[in-house]
């Protein structure tokens, strides 16, 4: 499923809205979540999980077709964990 | 980093701001999102949100696993897993604002 596809099964839900609106709801969710991690804050979606983001210390790294050294800054990474609900849905353990 | 955790609530609120929408209907669609890309997940669908990320469904083979503090070996079974990988865009986003280059 793709953004798109994802706008018009919600607007099958919510007739009486434009897309365009449904569109713009869910960027604003999604660049809430992002600014949350940009601030280093942790999202939490009960049921469905949660996205934090993880400190990666700079190291040399290598160009693996040549071999060069190449120093590789510190970073932060996204990181999400399913929540428990869903990681059941997965797995059957529940409708 | 002032180290909050955002929920549902807030989000809501977002989408309040966002629209002419009431509290109550912000709240509920925030809800079916989080809900259409569930299932689309639990019917084994990979969900790609362009300028987010993607959501993918994995499959883990069953392997003998071992408790850590005891030594016991457990049956781990098959199962599916949850993986998120974050668009470059999100990526580069996250360290701009957290003041590093991307």
């Amino acid at each position: 499923m793709i953004k798109s596809e994802l706008v018009a099964r919600i607007s099958e839900q919510y007739p009486h809205l434009y897309q365009r609106d449904i569109e713009a709801i869910i960027n604003r969710i999604l660049n809430e979540i992002g600014d949350a991690l940009g601030r280093g804050d942790r999202i939490e979606l009960r049921g469905f999980g949660a996205f934090s983001v993880k400190q990666r210390a700079a190291r040399i790294g290598r160009n693996p077709r040549t071999g060069d050294s190449v120093a590789v800054a510190k970073k932060v990474a996204p990181f999400f964990k399913t929540g428990k609900e869903l990681r059941d849905r997965l797995n059957n353990k529940i409708s | 980093m002032t180290g909050k955790t955002v929920t549902r609530a807030d989000l809501s609120e977002a989408v309040y701001n966002e629209i002419g929408l009431s509290r109550s209907e912000s709240t509920q669609i925030v809800e079916s999102v989080i809900s259409e890309i569930s299932d689309a997940l639990v019917r084994g669908e990979a969900v790609k949100l362009s300028s987010f990320g993607s959501f993918m469904v994995r499959h883990k083979n069953g392997r003998v696993g071992r408790n850590p503090k005891t030594g016991e070996e457990v049956p781990i079974d098959p199962r599916r897993v949850l993986s998120f990988r974050a668009s470059h865009v999100l990526k580069s986003k996250i360290n701009k604002m957290a003041g590093l280059s991307d």
